[in-house]
């Protein structure tokens, strides 16, 4: 079986392992390879919410309580939906304001009050450090009962055992090293340790495995499968239903579905893993289903192992908390129990690393470096305060594992121990009014915060703690049954004759009605003052920028070489200096030496310093080196009024000037359409002036010839009267056109809607072209259907096209063998007409030009043929009739007009 | 004294109306329909003067105009243009070709007599 | 996390939906000694509509992808 050293080999290999991932975590940071920039990673790290008490605790409620375990869960997976605002906004804020703790978070929403962050540390650690004593005591004890297999201990008398015998204190010793070593390596601005998130995330994976890998063993390997070992339970009398029998009302259900809501979003491990050690805000996305999943898969096996354990050890009196171990070791599967437990050690030591990394930093900056600056007034030289910082936290490691120790070693067995999961809970959930409320109120003052957190503190107190200790036998029981000096009223577990609740949903009820009642009513007693309305701005609107923007409310005389030599005292010189030049260069400045000392300066020191030391304390360091000026609550909210409406300008400019770019660009290619089109008009009257005057030329001068000349003779008289004659005609011809095309293009011309069958229109066009035909001498070839072909349109109008189009090819037709065509054929739904001829075709590059108005034969300053406006005319009639005309041709062999027109109802 | 007049008109009414001008005036007409025609005739009959339209076909009158003044044995050939292009900036670029001459059509007899006129006895005008 | 306002919206319709069926009477009907399957309702009750209320809410936020 399984002997002591094996287990402690183990334990410590496992151990070793995490200490290399988290080792192999910081080296990658350190190169810039984040392993933990994963969205799968920041939810695995989110399950440190999954402690011992989970891992032995669930099966031990459910045992006891039916689904008395399942609120702890659904109240996150409820709240996490909520996540895409409320966890966006707190890791927006923390990540502008450099917010390292939950005590630095409620400290810098309302003012940065040293005091505040006080408040909250110490609340912090006296609710935490019981928990982390269940921690501790869950290691010992399944260590105590895996070494004494393969019998099962009913119970073990740790404490029993001499200090320096006592796993537990190891334990807690070796889990400061741990925790000292990952998480005060250096002190850096963001606080984030890569590494230690890496481990955790690792021994999500573990504790998961091993949980499962138990369910599985007692569901499928002691019984038959769910079913089996549901009926099994059932004849047994184990199974009832869950909620209303098994956890005494429905109240309750809900009191602790809301506390764990809760809890999840304020439990200082949490806002570490959450907030501090985010990397990146999409990770939010996937941690919103990601993370419960993780809840629901580690949950599904506890009632099946609650059930196997008490048909297993009925009658036995073994622990239901230490079934996930007890049940294997019973059935002599060592390595699963060895599994089983490596599992228990993971989701101890995760939330002890955690939790204890948080509330160090938190004693640190919220209640050691207020003292000692307080102590101190001006700084003392030379002091290496960087060093001091990290020493602070070290101590401060130590201590809370120490405390933790204590906890266990008095009060282990005790009844504190047993429900101390949810008494932590409860004492962290006062801070949530402050936070939550704080983050959508803009009236939340600190004296509120103050009171509120005090007055839940105080009613926790005195309902939970002093009732756990007098059950313990520390205080007398009498104080619990009769209330103290007697007084009935004011029992601790039925205040002011509240009887018959679960006690954490009684705890929960009075003191969340005194933090919330006290937070609301002395904020509204007094507005805020000008610290207080600047941060509450910075925190409600939070989300309304992309990205977080300081916003820098400070005047006053200040000197680069101060700030600077601040901060080189707080994160060592080159970090300091680091930091400097890396702002110096987004301000264009090359040296930190020349940075100007001024609002966005102070307030980039101070920022940088706030991680390291929190921001109540930086902003007392900041103020220490500098003059600021005090500024009027009305100068405040004038100036964060203009920077918020600044910000929505801003915004708002950076829309209006990309739609003026783009409104530009529409200019610009309207203005380029318009420059084309005076062209075309202006080459458009040049060629219209140009056509007239050609013919008015003839005119003039034969006019003018036979004005002048009287003997002319005869036949040449009347020669140049024909000449005359002609070219009037042609400018009469030209004029019409012009009109023509002037009057469809601006749309005022009549059309009729004709039911024109196309066969007879083409005959009748011929019959009206025949005379140039046959001048000319040109063949004519016609393939037209017998049945008729009816479109709608305008009947004189489409023939102005075809006699265009026919006149068109007979002119073109050379002289000799002219030939022309015309076809009319049906495809689908439209009417082709094509006219062709075998003239000298036209050049690819001016098929389409030849519908441009006086376009038609060549460009340049050749002389085109005709007046140029024919086909203009013909694709407008055409289009208008909805078909379109276009022309094929190949050069030298001639070219073919084609029509198309949609068919007409009539037609079909 | 008979001079040879080489009238260049792609419009056959003008060149009729011209060449009945130049008659009735005594000169002797030689004709051409377009601008490479206009060329060759040129060439082949050396004529004293040239009338020449712009919007021809093949070679329109500016290039014969250039054409006429790069060769150095017609350098010199007086040159009217008669366009019914008129507009200021093209009666300069015609100018500046070399012409010698630029009237408009539609363009009145007297005058084109007159300055053809001019130009034969060599008084340039512009 | 730049999520459209409307994925934000769904996720609290989510929210809704798991008050609803967690949190109000309708539990209260499942919630008996009875079984379905071999599975006690209650059981599979509040297990179906946790993984419910999580299929949703992955659906929200990852479907927005496409």
């Amino acid at each position: 079986m399984l002997t002591t050293p094996f287990i402690v080999l183990y334990s410590f290999l496992y151990l070793g392992l995490l200490f290399a991932i988290a080792y192999w975590g910081d080296r990658r940071a350190d190169r810039n390879r984040s392993v933990v920039a994963s969205p799968t990673v920041y939810a695995l790290s989110l399950a440190v919410y999954c402690t011992a008490w989970t891992f032995y605790g669930s099966v031990g409620r459910a045992a006891a309580t039916g689904a008395g375990f399942l609120p702890i869960y659904l109240g996150p997976t409820l709240i996490a939906a909520l996540w895409g605002t409320l966890l966006l906004k707190m890791v927006r804020v923390s990540k502008s304001q450099r917010i390292t703790s939950i005590a630095d978070f409620i400290a810098s929403r309302y003012g940065k009050s040293q005091r505040l962050g006080g408040v909250v540390a110490v609340i912090a650690v006296i609710g935490v450090v019981p928990y982390i004593a269940l921690q501790l005591k869950a290691i010992a004890r399944s260590f105590t009962i895996l070494q004494s297999g393969p019998e099962v201990q009913t119970d073990t008398l740790l404490t029993t055992m001499p200090v320096l015998q006592d796993t537990a204190l190891y334990v807690a010793l070796v889990l400061a090293a741990f925790t000292i070593l990952f998480g005060t390596r250096h002190l850096d601005a963001s606080e984030r340790h890569e590494g230690m998130v890496a481990a955790i995330a690792f021994e999500s994976i573990v504790k998961l495995l091993a949980f499962i890998a138990v369910g599985v063993f007692a569901t499928y390997f002691l019984h038959d499968g769910f079913a089996d070992l549901f009926n099994k339970a059932e004849r047994a009398g184990y199974l009832n239903p869950l909620v209303g029998e098994g956890m005494g009302g429905y109240e309750n259900w809900f009191a602790l579905t809301l506390l764990a809501a809760l809890a999840v979003m304020v439990l200082p491990r949490q806002f570490q893993v959450a907030v501090v050690e985010n990397s990146d805000e999409d990770h939010l996305r996937r941690a919103v289903w990601m993370f419960p999943l993780y809840l629901f898969l580690i949950n599904i096996f506890v009632i099946p192992i609650a059930l196997a354990g008490q048909l297993s050890f009925a009658g036995t009196g073994v622990d239901a908390d230490t079934f996930v171990l007890t049940l294997p070791m019973a059935h002599d599967q060592a390595m699963l129990s060895l599994f089983a437990f490596i599992g228990g050690l993971s989701a101890a030591t995760g939330m002890v690393i955690v939790e204890t990394i948080a509330l160090s930093t938190m004693v640190s900056n919220n209640l050691v470096m207020p003292f000692l600056l307080r102590r101190w007034k001006r700084l003392p030289p030379d002091a290496d305060l960087g060093q001091l910082v990290l020493r602070i936290r070290r101590g401060a490691i130590i201590v809370i594992l120490l405390l933790g120790y204590l906890y266990f070693r008095f009060a282990s067995g005790a009844y504190a121990l047993v429900s101390i999961g949810l008494i932590s809970f409860a004492a962290v959930a006062q801070f949530a009014p402050a936070m939550i409320i704080g983050l959508y109120w803009r009236g939340g003052t600190h004296r509120g915060a103050m009171a509120g957190l005090l007055m839940g503190f105080g009613v926790w107190a005195y309902t939970l703690l002093l009732p756990s200790f007098a059950k313990s036998g520390w205080l007398p029981m009498d104080f619990l049954l009769y209330g103290p000096f007697g007084i009935e009223l004011l029992r601790p577990q039925a205040l002011f004759g509240l009887d018959g609740m679960n006690e954490i949903t009684h705890c929960l009820f009075w003191s969340m009605t005194f933090n919330i009642g006290g937070y609301l009513f002395l904020s509204l007693w007094r507005p805020p003052n000008v610290h207080e309305a600047t941060q509450a701005t910075l925190f409600v609107d939070a989300l309304k920028h992309e990205r977080p923007i300081g916003i820098r409310l400070w005047r006053g005389k200040a000197e680069i070489k101060q700030l600077l030599g601040l901060a080189e005292r707080f994160l060592g010189n080159a970090r300091a200096r680091r930091a400097f030049t890396a702002f110096a260069a987004r301000r264009d400045v090359q040296v930190p030496e020349d940075l100007p000392a001024d609002a966005e300066t102070v307030h980039f020191a101070e920022t940088l310093l706030a991680g390291a030391i929190g921001s109540a304390s930086a902003r007392v360091m900041v103020a220490s080196v500098t003059a600021e000026e005090t500024l009027g609550l009305d100068e405040v909210l004038h100036i964060l009024d203009e920077a918020s409406q600044i910000r929505a300008y801003s915004h708002e400019l950076e829309q209006k000037s990309r739609e003026l770019e783009a409104a530009t660009a529409e200019l610009k290619t309207a203005n380029e359409q318009l420059k084309e089109i005076d062209r075309m008009k202006d080459d458009f009257m040049s060629s219209v002036t140009h056509e007239l005057r050609t013919p008015l030329a003839s005119i003039r001068a034969f006019s003018e010839i036979l004005y002048d000349d009287p003997k002319v003779a005869l036949d040449e008289r009347r020669r140049f009267l024909g000449i005359i004659v002609d070219e009037t005609n042609r400018l009469s011809r030209l004029v019409n056109q012009v009109l023509d095309l002037a009057k469809i293009e601006s749309g005022h011309v009549q059309w009729r809607d004709d039911a024109v069958d196309l066969g007879v229109l083409i005959e009748q066009a011929l019959a009206v072209t025949e005379q140039l035909i046959s001048e000319k001498g040109v063949r004519l070839e016609r393939a037209l259907p017998e049945n008729p072909c009816v479109v709608t349109g305008d009947t004189d109008r489409l023939m102005q096209v075809l006699v265009n189009l026919l006149s068109n090819a007979v002119k073109y037709a050379p002289d000799r063998d002219g030939r022309i065509g015309v076809t009319l054929s049906r495809s689908k739904d439209r009417y082709r007409i094509s006219v062709r001829d075998n003239g000298p075709g036209i050049a690819p590059a001016d098929l389409e030009s030849i519908f441009e108005k006086f376009r038609q034969a060549s460009g340049g300053e050749d002389k085109p043929i005709g007046t140029g406006l024919g086909l203009p005319i013909s694709r407008r009639i055409v289009e208008h009739l909805g078909g379109r005309i276009w022309v094929e041709s190949v050069e030298r062999k001639g070219a073919t007009f084609i029509f198309e027109l949609p068919a007409g109802r009539e037609g079909d | 004294m008979s001079k040879k007049v080489l009238v260049v008109d792609d419009e056959p009414n003008i060149v009729l109306s011209v060449e009945f001008l130049m008659k009735r005036a005594g000169h002797e007409v030689v004709t051409a329909g377009d601008g490479e025609e206009a060329l060759r005739v040129l060439a082949e009959t050396k004529p004293d003067l040239m009338i020449l339209d712009v919007m021809m076909p093949r070679k329109n009158g500016f290039e014969v105009c250039t054409d006429v003044r790069a060769n150095p044995e017609t350098a010199d050939l007086p040159i009217l243009m008669l366009s019914a292009k008129g507009r200021e900036a093209e009666r300069e670029k015609g100018l500046a070709l070399g012409a010698n001459a630029y009237i408009t059509k539609p363009f009145s007899t007297h005058e084109l007599v007159a300055r053809v006129d001019e130009l034969l006895r060599g008084v340039i005008h512009t | 996390m730049r999520q459209s306002a409307l994925t934000r919206q769904r996720l609290v319709g989510v929210f809704v939906l798991g008050l609803l069926l967690l949190y109000s009477p309708v539990l209260a009907l499942f919630d008996v000694a009875a079984e379905w399957a071999g599975f006690p309702v209650s059981y599979l009750y509040l297990f179906g509509a946790w993984l419910l209320l999580l299929l949703l809410a992955a659906l929200t936020v990852e479907g927005g992808k496409q």
